[in-house]
């Protein structure tokens, strides 16, 4: 029988949720490494039980944890993340140069084909990879060093990189974001990149439509159409339908453009979803009213969806890596709350249920569809 | 033998429950006792000291015979008690949060 393995990242631990095709009981496991930040776990496309975890400590740094049975027991793997030659330095907050130190690992992205090979993105901005499951890890260096570095900035939350997409398609195109430098692209496998932030605008840097600078919150893709792009910027939802060679805004008729995630329905590629956040300075849902928006039509017409979520009295965020869908049929959507909150609509996104209600605020969600 | 005491995130992740004794080659200091510790406890390589600069994260601290140790070089030798094993060398992690 088919079902679900929802992976939660919170701020003291990681959970595991799972439930059968239905997915109105939930069981849920954990903690998981209990008080460490766990920003993000991924399973293998290639593999269901190989699952990646980035723990991470202000205490004691990193570590990057590996199970082979679908998270029932782990195994912490090389945590060592060193960068290629001389780091050099990006900008600061005030503007002057900083050198570039390694804080943390806030996305794992595990190849589609290999389980031992996955991406890592990390905190300061930058991509790592592993070709031995984990045993070691190598920086793709073409990234920060294909020259905008030096101009590359962190946003409120760090110089992150937090976005990593593979293109079923090609498997030489990868696109990445960065909070807050923006969108790149390889079309080489990692060897070479460049931006793809024309058609941004980001009236918060000296010049709004810059190259570089752009503070992106997260990006999704639909794999039937690994060219069409859909952003969630600080301000402004985006679209992109030549693989981020230019962007248009699609915020249309949401109450508010600002947020943190984006996502894709798992059979409709023209469905979207984000969770507007009332702005950069309160971050929380408008009125105090959870809701998700919706468009079947690929942007700029939304509809909301509340059924289920908390009407009033809700000030919560939804981080970036907050959200995820199911391939189950209806598509599930899933998304995490900094208040703990997980929510499951089995009816893409037309009625809402807590799967958990109390557990740390969440940094990351991911789903498994088991067969 | 020289004794340690780690914070309990640490303890967790080596997978003892108490104190830990090692055998350490050479002068007992910062470096040779964590040198030991990890090579004991593969896992705690980088939540003590930097990969690279070997520096000691900023939230964690060297106690032993009620001094505060973190500032005395990595290669300065411990207290004779610890290097004797009748005192543990205490790793602290700053008390924060709220």
């Amino acid at each position: 029988m088919s079902g679900v393995r929802v992976l939660v990242g919170t701020k003291k631990g990681a959970f595991i949720l799972t439930s059968d095709g239905k997915r109105d009981e939930w069981e849920i496991d954990g903690p998981h490494f209990a008080g460490w930040e766990i920003y993000h776990m991924k399973g293998s496309p290639a593999d269901a039980k190989r699952l990646y975890a980035s723990q991470t400590s202000g205490w004691f740094g990193q570590l990057i944890q590996r199970s082979n049975d679908g998270g029932k027991t782990w195994e912490p793997m090389d945590n060592k993340f060193v960068y290629d030659g001389v780091a050099g330095t990006h900008q600061w907050y005030d503007g002057t140069a900083h050198p570039w130190e390694f804080k943390r690992v806030w996305h794992l992205e595990p190849s589609l084909h290999d389980p031992d090979t996955v991406y890592a993105g990390v905190e300061d901005a930058a991509l790592f990879q592993t070709k031995d499951g984990g045993k070691s890890w190598t920086e793709m260096s073409g990234l920060r060093k294909h020259g905008s570095g030096p101009r590359w900035q962190p946003g409120a939350g760090g110089m992150c990189l937090h976005s990593i997409i593979l293109d079923p398609k090609n498997p030489k195109r990868i696109y990445i974001a960065i909070s807050a430098a923006g969108a790149f692209r390889s079309d080489d496998g990692g060897e070479n990149w460049k931006p793809i932030n024309k058609g941004l605008y980001s009236k918060y840097i000296p010049d709004p439509t810059a190259d570089v600078g752009h503070c992106v919150h997260h990006i999704a893709m639909h794999p039937s159409r690994p060219g069409v792009l859909f952003m969630q910027k600080h301000w402004d939802v985006m679209r992109s339908d030549n693989a981020g060679d230019s962007w248009n805004k699609i915020s249309g008729n949401l109450p508010t453009d600002f947020g943190f995630v984006i996502d894709v329905h798992a059979h409709e590629p023209e469905t979207v979803y984000v969770v507007p956040i009332k702005s950069d300075s309160e971050h929380f849902p408008m009125d105090g009213k959870l809701r998700v928006y919706r468009s079947r039509k690929g942007g700029n017409e939304w509809e909301e969806l509340g059924k289920g979520l908390p009407p009033k009295d809700c000030y919560v965020n939804v981080l970036r890596d907050a959200m995820a869908v199911d391939k189950l049929d209806r598509c599930g959507v899933y998304f995490g709350t900094t208040g703990g909150q997980v929510y499951v609509s089995a009816d893409e996104g037309d009625t809402w249920t807590a799967a958990a209600r109390d557990l740390p605020g969440v940094l990351s969600i991911e789903v498994q569809t088991l067969s | 033998m020289i004794r340690v005491v780690l914070p309990a995130h640490l303890r967790t992740l080596a997978k003892v429950k108490d104190e830990v004794q090692l055998s350490v080659e050479g002068p007992a200091t910062q470096r040779t006792v964590v040198d030991a510790l990890e090579e004991r406890f593969p896992a705690l390589r980088g939540t003590i000291r930097d990969h690279v600069t070997k520096q000691r994260r900023p939230f964690l601290r060297f106690f032993a015979c009620e001094e505060d140790l973190s500032h005395e070089g990595p290669d300065a030798l411990l207290p004779e008690a610890v290097a004797k094993g009748e005192e543990p060398l205490l790793i602290i992690g700053a008390i924060a949060g709220g």
